[in-house]
C-alpha cells in the first residue's frame, strides 16, 4: 500500500464520524470494522471543551480533520489552521464547496487554497473532481495525495464515471488516490479498490444505515475483497465463452 | 418520613418530583434560579411527543419508554393529540422512503389528504402521517408541574442545596458532569416567530439532509422551529447558518412565513451519555437523573418511573446503569 505523506495506513478504509445516531454506535462502527482513518469536520463555532472531539481521540485511530462546509479559500484555511490545533496534526482533507446542490468542489479555489496550505506546512487531502488536468495542479501545488469523487457527497450513488477514474489511476499511478464521496454500497466501494484505489472514504452510507456498525463492517470486508482482487490480476472481460476444460476429443453425441 | 430533595426544576427535576409525590413521597426541590425559566434546557424544547418518528434515528428504547409519556403528561398539562405530519421535498423523497423504513404506525399520505390535514400545506405530494403522536407546550407543561406540585405541598428552595444532603435527586441536567463525566453537551438552536398568515395545527417535520427540521404551533399563530444538533459545547450564540436553515424550512413550507415576527432566539445545550439514551445512577447518597438528550419530555416521565421504582422500592430499571449506594 502507498504510504500517505510517509504515513502506513494500517487498512484502506477512511470513516467519517457525522451523523451518527448517537457517538456510542459511532464507536462500535469503528470496532466492528476496524477503520483505519477517522475524518473529523471542523465548524468554527465550536470553541473550545469538545467532549465529542475527545471521543474521536480515544477511538484510536488517525485523524484526518476536514474542512467540511467551507465555501472560500479564506474559510478554509482558516478552519486548517483551527484544526491543526485541535487534533495536532499536519494533515487535512481539503473541501471547497462550490454549489450547494451538488456540493462540487470547487476546483479553483481548492487548487489556491491547497497551494497556500501546503507553503504552511500542512499536508493537503484534496476533495476533488475526477479531473486530470485539476489533479495535476493540485500535484503541483503541493498535495501528495488526491482524492476524487465517486459522485455527489451522501449520493449513494457509487462511481459514476468509471472511465474517468481508471484515467485517473492511470494518469497518476505514484500518487495514493482515494475515492471520497458518492459511495452507498459495499459493492461500490469493492469497484474502487479493483480499479486499484488506494483507499476508501465513507461516511454517509455507515452512519445513515439502520445498522452502521453492520454496514462499517460490509465496507470493510468489501474493501479488503476489492484490494485482493487488483493484487490477484483479475482476467479480462471478453465476449465469448472461454471453456475451462478443453472442447477437443469430447465425443460429437449428434 | 423520608424527605425527598430534588435538584434542579428542569423537566427532569419537575416530573421526579411529580412521580414521587403521585406514589406517596414528600419531595423538596432546591433551584438557585427559582421557578422553571430560560435557564433550563427544556425550557427551550419543542415539546412534541413523537416516540415513532424519533425511533427513526433512536434506540429502541427511546421508543419503548417514550410511548407511556402521553398518558402521563395528560394528566398532568394539555396534550394536543393531533399527530405528527413528515414531509419532503420532492428532491428528498428517498429520504422519506428511507425513514417510513425505519419506523412504524404512520400512514402514507398523498397532496389531498395532506391538504385535509392542514389546508396550508399545498406544496407536498408526499408525507407520512403519525396519527398517534401529540405535542404540548413545554413553557405551560412545566408551569403547571411546578404550580400542582406547590399545591401537593412540595417546598421551592431558591437556593443551592445543602452539600452533604441526604436523598439527594440530583436532575441538573449538564451541570452535573463535574459528577457524571461520560456526559456531553449537544448544541440546539431554536427560533420562536409569530406568523397569523399560516394555521397549522399539529407539528410538521421537513426531511432535511443535516438536522431534524420541525415547525410545533403554540397556538396563536406562534410556532417553534427547531431544532439543529451540533456537536458543540458553545450555547453563546446562534450562528447566521442555522437561522438560515430553520428558517428555509419554514419557507419552503409555507412562503407565509417569510412574513413571520421573529419573537425568540434560544440556544442551549442538551445533556448527553455516550449513546443518547438517559441514565440513572446512585453514588452514595445521592441518585443522578440525566442524559435525556433531544426527548426531555418524551422520557422524563420514563426517568421519572425509573428513579421512584429506585428511590421507593429499591427497583432497578433499564435506566440504571451504576448503584453504589
Amino acid at each position: 500500500m502507498k504510504a500517505f505523506y510517509g504515513t502506513q495506513l494500517p487498512n484502506p478504509l477512511m470513516l467519517g464520524t457525522a451523523q451518527y445516531p448517537s457517538p456510542a454506535i459511532l464507536e462500535q462502527a469503528f470496532r466492528d470494522s476496524g477503520a483505519g482513518v477517522a475524518t473529523v469536520s471542523l465548524r468554527r463555532e465550536s470553541g473550545a471543551g469538545q467532549t465529542f472531539w475527545q471521543m474521536i481521540r480515544e477511538l484510536g485511530v488517525l485523524i484526518l480533520p476536514n474542512t467540511a462546509g467551507c465555501h472560500t479559500v479564506k474559510e478554509a484555511v482558516t478552519t486548517a489552521h483551527m484544526a491543526r490545533e485541535v487534533f495536532d496534526t499536519r494533515w487535512i482533507k481539503l473541501e471547497l464547496i462550490g454549489q450547494t446542490d451538488s456540493l462540487q468542489p470547487d476546483v479553483f479555489q481548492l487548487v489556491e487554497a491547497a497551494r497556500i496550505l501546503t507553503e504552511d506546512g500542512f499536508q493537503v487531502f484534496p476533495y476533488t473532481t475526477d479531473d486530470l488536468i485539476v489533479g495535476e495542479r493540485l500535484l503541483a501545488a503541493g498535495c501528495e495525495v488526491l482524492m476524487p469523487w465517486g459522485a455527489p457527497i451522501g449520493s449513494g450513488r457509487g462511481l459514476n464515471n468509471e472511465y474517468a477514474l481508471r484515467a485517473m489511476r492511470a494518469e497518476f499511478p505514484d500518487v495514493p488516490l482515494v475515492i471520497d464521496a458518492g459511495i452507498g454500497l459495499p459493492s461500490h466501494a469493492a469497484q474502487a479498490m479493483e480499479l486499484g484505489y488506494d483507499a476508501v472514504l465513507l461516511n454517509t452510507a455507515v452512519a445513515r444505515a439502520g445498522y452502521p456498525a453492520a454496514m462499517a463492517k460490509a465496507m470493510m470486508l468489501a474493501i479488503e475483497a476489492g484490494q485482493l482482487s487488483y493484487q490477484a490480476d483479475p482476467i479480462e472481460a471478453r465476449d465469448m465463452a472461454e471453456p475451462s476444460t478443453p472442447v477437443i476429443g469430447k465425443a460429437f453425441l449428434s | 418520613m423520608t424527605v425527598w430533595s430534588v435538584i434542579g426544576s428542569g423537566v427532569a427535576g419537575l416530573a421526579v418530583a411529580s412521580e414521587l409525590v403521585s406514589r406517596g413521597a414528600r419531595v423538596q426541590v432546591f433551584d438557585p434560579v427559582g421557578p422553571p425559566g430560560a435557564h433550563g434546557c427544556s425550557w427551550w424544547a419543542g415539546g412534541m411527543l413523537a416516540p415513532w418518528c424519533e425511533y427513526e434515528n433512536a434506540e429502541e428504547p427511546v421508543l419503548r419508554l417514550g410511548r407511556t409519556a402521553l398518558n402521563w403528561w395528560a394528566a398532568r398539562t394539555q396534550l394536543h393529540r393531533r399527530g405528527t405530519l413528515v414531509l419532503a421535498s420532492p428532491r428528498d423523497l428517498p429520504d422519506l422512503r428511507r425513514f417510513a423504513r425505519r419506523t412504524e404506525r404512520f400512514a402514507e399520505v398523498d397532496q389531498t389528504k395532506i391538504a385535509l390535514l392542514e389546508p396550508d400545506l399545498h406544496n407536498f405530494t408526499k408525507g407520512l402521517h403519525f396519527a398517534d403522536e401529540a405535542h404540548l407546550d413545554p413553557r405551560q407543561a412545566l408551569r403547571d408541574l411546578y404550580r400542582q406540585l406547590q399545591e401537593q405541598g412540595v417546598v421551592f428552595h431558591r437556593k443551592l442545596a445543602p452539600s452533604r444532603l441526604e436523598n439527594a435527586i440530583d436532575c441538573r441536567g449538564l451541570h452535573a458532569r463535574e459528577v457524571l463525566h461520560d456526559l456531553r453537551g449537544v448544541k440546539g438552536e431554536m427560533l420562536v416567530i409569530r406568523c397569523p398568515d399560516v394555521a397549522l395545527t399539529r407539528p410538521v417535520r421537513l426531511l432535511h439532509p443535516r438536522m431534524p427540521l420541525y415547525v410545533v404551533p403554540r397556538g396563536d399563530g406562534v410556532y417553534m422551529l427547531g431544532a439543529t444538533m451540533i456537536e458543540s459545547e458553545d450555547s453563546s450564540r446562534i450562528t447566521a447558518r442555522s437561522m438560515l436553515e430553520l428558517l428555509s424550512a419554514a419557507y419552503a413550507l409555507n412562503p407565509a412565513f417569510g412574513e413571520a415576527e421573529v419573537l425568540e432566539i434560544g440556544v442551549d445545550l442538551r445533556p448527553a451519555f455516550p449513546d443518547n439514551l438517559p441514565r440513572i445512577r446512585r453514588l452514595g447518597r445521592t441518585i443522578y437523573a440525566n442524559g435525556l438528550y433531544r426527548h426531555g419530555y418524551l422520557l422524563a416521565p420514563a426517568l421519572a418511573q425509573g428513579v421512584a421504582d429506585l428511590a421507593l422500592e429499591n427497583k432497578h430499571s433499564e435506566m440504571v446503569d451504576d448503584d453504589r449506594a
